[in-house]
C-alpha cells in the first residue's frame, strides 16, 4: 500500500485516490478549428514513457483536490507532487 | 496420565493440566503449551497424514511453519483443512485427522469474527528470537515506539528449543524478562502469536494476530477470532530465524525421519523424546547438539553419519564421552520401514559419489540436517537481494534496505551470540541518518560453543540404484507436493533452465511451506543437472504471504452486510410494509414493484403501469442523484457540460439534458432547474450520481478554475416522489390548496415552491412516463409526512404505488431511453434520437467536437429505435441479437444490432422492445429476426415511440 503525499493534505493510503491519466494536457482552445486527426490525437492519445511522467491524481477519499505528480513508471517511486495550475517542477533524473 | 513419550518435568508445557483430544479417531491427552504435533510425539504418534500422489506414510518432519509433512483437516470446533500440525496449539476437545493430501472446507459458514487494526511505529521488529528481543529493548530503551512481533504464544525463538543459557539464565526465561521490560514501556506493543506474512510499499507490512484460535472451544464470541495488523514502520528490523534444511535421500520421507533441531525442540520445549533409537545424518556441525541433547535424555544415539570426512573434534570428543559412533565421510542412502523408519542404510560418499558397501543401523528416529536457511522473505518481499554463500549452500541477504535491516540468524549468523550482537546494534539507523549516539543494548553474556568447522553442501544423496541396478527409490524434494529428484531431472531434462519455470513444471514449493524446506534444494539439483553456478541460478522469489492467510482474515469485518453500504431511502420502511419487491441499483435499495399477495411480478407491473396512465400512480425517486451548482458562473460551467443551453433558463423553469464525453459519447442524462440566478439543482441517473459529480468537479478543478462555481452533491437532502397520471392534477390540488395547477398557471417543464400538506415542497412539472406527472420534493425527513399525505389524497383515485419496473415500461412505452441500460459508452445523442437537445448556437461544449468526426457520421452507425415482435406475447430477452433473415446464415453472422430493453405493455395490450439497430431509422418499417434457443422471431422495427407519440397526454 503506497503511500501518495496529497499536496493538501500529506501522504495517505493509495486507496485513497483515484488517477486521472497524463497531466498537461489542456482542452483546446478552439476544438472546432481541429482537424479530426488533431482532434483524435486529444482525445484519444497519451504518453506511456517508461520512467518520468506527469500525471493527475484525485484525492478522492480525502480532500476531493485534484493534483499532478511526477512519478517514474518504473519504479512506481513518485518524484513530486504539485498542486494544479503549478508548472512541473525540474525532477532530478533517478 | 503422562504420555509415554513425555518426561515428566521437562520442557515448557503445563503437565499438570491435561487436554484431552482426538486424533484420526482415537482420544489422547496432551497440555497446555503442546502443539498437535508435539501431543502427537508425546504420545508415539509420528505417521500423522498420507501422501497426495503415492500415497505413502507421512509423519512429523518440523516443529514450526516449514513443516511440509504434516499437514491435518481440523474436524472440530470448526472444520479447517490442510493445517500444520506443527504450528496449531492444543486445545481440550480438538478433533482432528490426518488426511491423504486435501482436506475439506466447511460447508457452513464461518461463525468467528475477523478485525484490522492500524498501526504505526518508529519501529518494528519481526521475531522475538536473540536478535529481535535486544533489537526492540535498544529501540525501546531509546524511547522510540516499538512494536515487537513473533509468531509464537511465548518469546524466545530459537531459546524455546535449545538448551542454551543467556545471562547466566535458561533462554526462555531471560526471554522472558526482557518482553517485561518491553511490556512495561508506554510505546511499546508486543504482540505474540501474530505472523507479519508481508512487506509492502513503504514500508507497510501486514501481520495476523491469531487472538482465540489456541482457545479452541472456548474462544469467546465476542473476541475476533484473528486480526489483521496493518502497520506503517519508519524501520523495519526482520530477525526471523533460519530454517534447517533437510536432506534428500532414497526413502527418505518416512515417520521417523525429523528434522536434527526439530528433535531437539521437541525435547527441550515440549519435554518430547521423538523415538529411542536416533541416527544422525547430518552435513553441518549444529546436528551435534542434537546428538548429545538426545542421548543425555536418555536416547540411545545409535550412529552420527556426517557426510563430511573431517569432523568437528570438540564433538567428536562430546560424541565419544556418550559413546555415540561417528560414520564420517558416509551418507543415508536409504531407509526401511512402513509406519514407521525402521533402519537406515549409510555407505562412504566422496567427490559427489558413493563408494563402498551399504550397513544397515537400527532405529526408529533418523534425524537430517542439512545446513541451515536464513528466513529473509520480508527482505526479498522489500525488494532485498539475496547473495548466495557457497560455505553455507544458503542465500543470505545482502546489506540493509533503506529502512529494513536484518538480524541474528535470519542475516546469516550461525551462533547464538552473534545473533544477540546483531541484534543489539540492529535498531540503530543507517549511517546516513545516524543520530551521534548510536542506539544499541548491551549484549549479553553466552556460554562458549566449540568452534564451527565448514558445512558440506549436498542437494541430494545419489541412488544406490544408479550404480548397482537396484530398484531406484523415491527422492523427495518437496513432501507435500511428493514432487523428487527425478521430477527436477525430467523439468531440466525436457528444457527448462530457470528455478521459476522448474517451480511451476514441479509445483515444488507451491504448497503450504512455500518452499521453506524445498526450494534452496530445487535449485541446488537444478544447477548440478545443469552444470550451472546455483548462485547466478539463484531462488524463486518469495512473495507475500509468507505463512497462508485465510480469506475472511483478510475480508476482516467486511463482509455480508459490511461488505458495501446499503442505501435506503427515508421511505424504505413503508415499502417493505406494503409488500415491495426490492432491487439493487447502485448500492440503493429500489421498490421493483408492489405485488399484492398471490400477485405475480409481470401481473404487478401491468396493474402498476395501468393505474399511471389511466388514474393516479406515484413512486419513490429519492435515489435520483441530485447536485447543487452555485455561483457567479454557474450557468456557464452547465453549458460546457450539458449539450444544450443552460445558462438561458430562468428561474422556474426546468430543462432537459444530455452530457456527454469529450468522444461524444452520452455520459448522463438528467433535468436541471434553475433556483435562482446564481444556483441550478441537476439530477443524475440514480447510478450515476457519484460519477457525474466527479466529472464535473474534475472539470471545474482541471481546466477552468477561474469559473466561480461550487459543486454539493444533495442527493440525500431530499426526497423525491413522481405523482403520475391523469388525476395526479386534482391530488396535487387537493394537497396543495395554495398552489395554482391550472395548466397554463404551471405549465410543463417549470417548478414552484409551494405547500404540500403542511410541508414546505418544491414541484417539478417533468414527465418520465409520458403522463401528467409532478415530482414532488420536500426535505428528507418529511418525506414520509409526504407520502402518507398523497396516498391520502390519492385513495378517491385508486392512487397506486409502482416501482422501478413500471417507471422503465412506461418511460420504454415513450421511446426515453436509459443512460446505461440503452446506451454501452459507444452511443451519440444523435444515435439516441436526442439531436434536439444538441444546441447548434453554442461555439462549443464538451463532445461537440467529436460529433463531426467521421466515424460518428456513419450513416450505419447503431440508432435507438423500437421493436414490435411479430408474436405479440414474446417478450425477447434483453441482449438478444437482431439479424437480417430468417434462417441464420453460416458464421460469421452478420449482426445489425441487440435489444436493449424488452417489456410487456399493458397500453399497447402487447409486448414490445426497444433497440440499437445499424441505420435503424431508415430501417423502421422493415422485419428482422431475433435468433433464440427455441427459435427464430421475426420483428418490427418501429419508432421508438410507441405511446402518445403526439404527446398529447403530458398536460393532463
Amino acid at each position: 500500500m503506497q503511500l501518495i503525499p496529497c499536496p493538501w493534505c500529506g501522504p495517505r493510503e493509495e486507496a485513497e485516490y483515484h488517477y486521472g491519466g497524463q497531466a498537461h494536457i489542456a482542452y483546446p482552445d478552439d476544438p472546432q478549428g481541429l482537424t479530426d486527426q488533431e482532434w483524435a490525437q486529444y482525445v484519444f492519445f497519451r504518453d506511456n514513457p517508461k520512467g518520468p511522467f506527469a500525471e493527475r491524481w484525485m484525492h478522492s477519499a480525502g480532500c476531493r483536490r485534484w493534483f499532478n505528480a511526477v512519478r517514474d513508471t518504473a519504479t512506481h517511486r513518485l518524484l513530486t507532487v504539485y498542486r494544479s495550475g503549478e508548472p512541473r517542477p525540474e525532477v532530478p533524473t533517478p | 496420565m503422562t504420555a509415554p513419550f513425555r518426561l515428566p518435568g521437562r520442557g515448557l508445557v503445563d503437565q499438570g493440566t491435561d487436554l484431552e483430544f482426538s486424533f484420526d479417531g482415537r482420544r489422547y491427552t496432551g497440555h497446555p503449551g503442546d502443539t498437535l504435533a508435539s501431543a502427537l510425539l508425546a504420545n508415539g504418534v509420528h505417521r500423522v497424514a498420507t501422501g497426495i500422489a503415492y500415497r505413502r506414510p507421512r509423519g512429523i518432519m518440523s516443529a514450526g511453519v516449514e513443516e511440509p509433512s504434516a499437514l491435518v483437516q481440523i474436524e472440530e470446533p470448526f472444520p479447517e483443512p490442510m493445517l500444520q500440525a506443527t504450528t496449531v496449539e492444543l486445545y481440550a476437545g480438538l478433533v482432528a485427522r490426518g488426511p491423504a493430501g486435501r482436506g475439506r472446507l466447511a460447508t457452513a459458514a464461518d461463525p468467528a469474527r475477523y478485525d484490522a487494526v492500524h498501526a504505526h511505529c518508529d519501529l518494528l521488529v519481526v521475531g522475538a528470537g536473540p536478535a529481535g528481543l535486544l533489537a526492540a529493548l535498544a529501540g525501546a530503551r531509546d524511547g522510540q515506539r516499538v512494536v515487537l512481533v513473533d509468531d509464537q504464544p511465548r518469546p524466545g525463538g530459537s531459546l524455546l528449543g535449545t538448551a542454551e543459557r543467556v545471562d547466566g539464565l535458561p533462554g526462555p526465561e531471560w526471554a522472558a524478562g526482557v518482553v517485561a521490560e518491553l511490556a512495561a514501556l508506554p510505546d511499546v506493543r508486543v504482540l505474540s502469536r501474530t505472523t507479519a506474512f508481508g512487506h509492502y510499499d513503504d514500508d507497510f507490512v501486514l501481520a495476523l494476530e491469531r487472538r482465540t484460535d489456541h482457545l479452541g472451544f472456548d474462544a469467546p464470541a465476542g473476541t475476533s477470532r484473528q486480526r489483521v495488523w496493518r502497520l506503517r514502520a519508519r524501520r523495519t528490523v526482520v530477525a526471523t530465524g533460519a530454517h534447517e534444511r533437510p536432506l534428500v535421500f532414497p526413502d527418505n520421507d518416512r515417520p521417523g525421519i525429523m528434522l536434527a533441531g526439530a528433535a531437539r525442540t521437541y525435547l527441550h520445549r515440549y519435554g518430547v523424546l521423538t523415538g529411542r533409537q536416533a541416527v544422525v545424518f547430518t552435513t553441518d556441525d549444529s546436528a551435534y547438539a542434537a546428538a548429545t541433547d538426545l542421548v543425555d535424555a536418555g536416547v540411545t544415539v545409535a550412529a552420527v553419519v556426517d557426510a563430511r570426512t573431517t569432523v568437528p573434534e570438540a564433538w567428536a570428543e562430546q560424541c565419544a564421552r556418550r559413546g555415540i559412533e561417528i560414520r564420517a565421510g558416509e551418507v543415508v542412502t536409504g531407509t526401511s520401514g512402513s509406519e514407521r523408519i525402521t533402519r537406515a542404510h549409510t555407505a562412504p560418499y566422496a567427490g559427489g559419489r558413493l563408494h563402498g558397501p551399504r550397513r544397515g543401523v537400527d532405529c526408529d528416529l533418523l534425524l537430517v540436517s542439512g545446513g541451515w536457511n536464513p528466513v529473509a522473505h520480508l527482505y526479498s518481499h522489500a525488494r532485498g537481494a539475496l547473495h548466495y554463500d557457497p560455505a553455507r549452500g544458503a542465500f543470505l541477504p545482502t546489506g540493509d534496505l533503506p529502512n529494513l535491516r536484518v538480524a541474528g540468524a535470519a542475516n546469516g549468523r550461525a551462533t547464538l551470540a552473534d545473533c544477540l550482537a546483531d541484534g543489539a546494534q540492529a535498531a540503530d539507523a543507517p549511517a546516513s541518518t545516524r543520530a551521534s549516539i548510536p542506539v544499541s543494548a548491551p549484549v549479553p553474556a553466552t556460554e562458549p560453543v566449540p568452534d564451527q568447522t565448514p558445512g558440506l553442501v549436498l542437494w541430494s544423496v545419489p541412488d544406490p540404484a544408479e550404480t548397482d541396478g537396484g530398484e531406484p527409490r523415491p527422492r523427495f524434494v518437496d513432501l507435500q507436493r511428493d514432487a523428487t529428484v527425478a521430477d527436477v531431472l525430467r523439468a531440466t531434462g525436457a528444457g527448462l533452465r530457470s528455478v521459476e519455470h522448474v517451480k511451476r513444471y514441479t509445483t515444488i514449493g507451491t504448497a503450504h511451506d512455500q518452499g521453506r524446506t524445498s526450494g534452496v534444494i530445487a535449485s541446488g539439483i537444478v544447477a548440478d543437472a545443469l552444470g550451472a553456478d546455483i548462485a547466478t541460478l539463484g531462488t524463486t522469489t518469495f512473495r507475500p504471504p509468507y505463512t497462508p492467510v485465510a480469506f475472511a482474515a483478510l475480508a476482516g469485518r467486511d463482509r455480508g452486510a459490511l461488505f458495501d453500504p446499503v442505501r435506503v431511502t427515508p421511505l424504505h420502511a413503508w415499502h417493505t410494509a406494503h409488500g415491495a419487491e426490492f432491487e439493487n441499483v447502485g448500492q440503493w435499495k429500489r421498490p421493483r414493484c408492489y405485488p399484492r399477495p398471490g400477485e405475480s411480478m409481470d401481473r404487478a407491473v401491468l396493474r402498476e403501469c395501468r393505474a399511471a396512465r389511466e388514474g393516479v400512480a406515484l413512486m419513490d425517486g429519492s435515489t435520483l442523484g441530485k447536485v447543487s451548482v452555485q455561483g457567479p458562473d454557474a450557468g456557464e460551467l452547465l453549458d460546457r457540460l450539458y449539450t444544450n443551453l443552460i445558462s438561458t433558463l430562468k428561474p422556474g423553469a426546468a430543462r432537459y439534458g444530455v452530457m456527454c464525453g469529450v468522444d461524444g459519447m452520452v455520459l448522463d442524462d438528467g433535468t436541471v432547474i434553475r433556483v435562482a440566478e446564481e444556483e441550478f439543482l441537476l439530477t443524475t441517473t440514480t447510478g450515476n450520481a457519484a460519477k457525474i459529480l466527479d466529472w464535473m468537479e474534475e472539470w471545474l478543478q482541471t481546466e477552468w478554475p477561474h469559473l466561480r462555481v461550487t459543486l454539493t452533491s444533495v442527493t440525500d437532502h431530499w426526497v423525491t416522489v413522481p405523482l403520475v397520471g391523469p388525476d395526479s392534477r386534482a391530488v396535487l390540488a387537493a394537497v396543495a390548496p395554495d398552489l395554482d395547477v391550472a395548466n397554463a398557471a404551471f405549465p410543463f417543464m417549470t417548478w414552484r415552491d409551494a405547500t404540500v400538506a403542511g410541508i414546505p415542497a418544491r414541484i417539478c412539472r417533468i414527465s418520465f412516463s409520458g403522463e401528467l406527472a409532478y415530482e414532488v420534493n420536500v426535505r428528507g425527513w418529511e418525506g414520509p409526512r409526504l407520502w402518507e399525505a398523497l396516498i391520502a389524497a390519492g385513495e378517491p383515485y385508486g392512487i397506486t404505488p409502482y416501482g422501478t419496473e413500471t417507471m422503465h415500461v412506461l418511460r420504454a412505452e415513450k421511446g426515453y431511453p436509459i443512460i446505461g441500460q440503452d446506451t454501452d459508452g459507444t452511443v451519440t445523442p444523435q444515435d439516441l434520437g436526442l439531436g434536439w437537445a444538441v444546441s447548434r448556437k453554442k461555439p462549443d461544449f464538451i463532445g461537440k467536437r467529436s460529433f463531426t468526426r467521421a466515424e460518428n457520421l456513419r450513416p450505419d452507425r447503431k440508432q435507438l429505435v423500437g421493436l414490435l415482435p411479430e408474436d405479440p406475447s414474446l417478450r425477447l430477452p434483453e441482449g438478444a441479437q437482431l439479424i437480417a433473415t430468417a434462417a441464420v446464415p453460416a458464421p460469421p453472422v452478420p449482426m445489425l444490432g441487440h435489444v436493449t430493453s424488452s417489456y410487456r405493455s399493458a397500453a399497447l395490450g402487447r409486448t414490445f422492445a426497444l433497440a440499437l439497430v445499424k441505420a435503424g431509422r431508415e430501417r423502421i418499417g422493415d422485419t428482422l429476426y431475433a435468433p433464440l434457443e427455441e427459435g427464430v422471431h421475426p420483428v418490427r422495427i418501429t419508432d421508438p415511440v410507441l405511446y402518445d407519440k403526439e404527446g398529447t397526454r403530458r398536460d393532463g
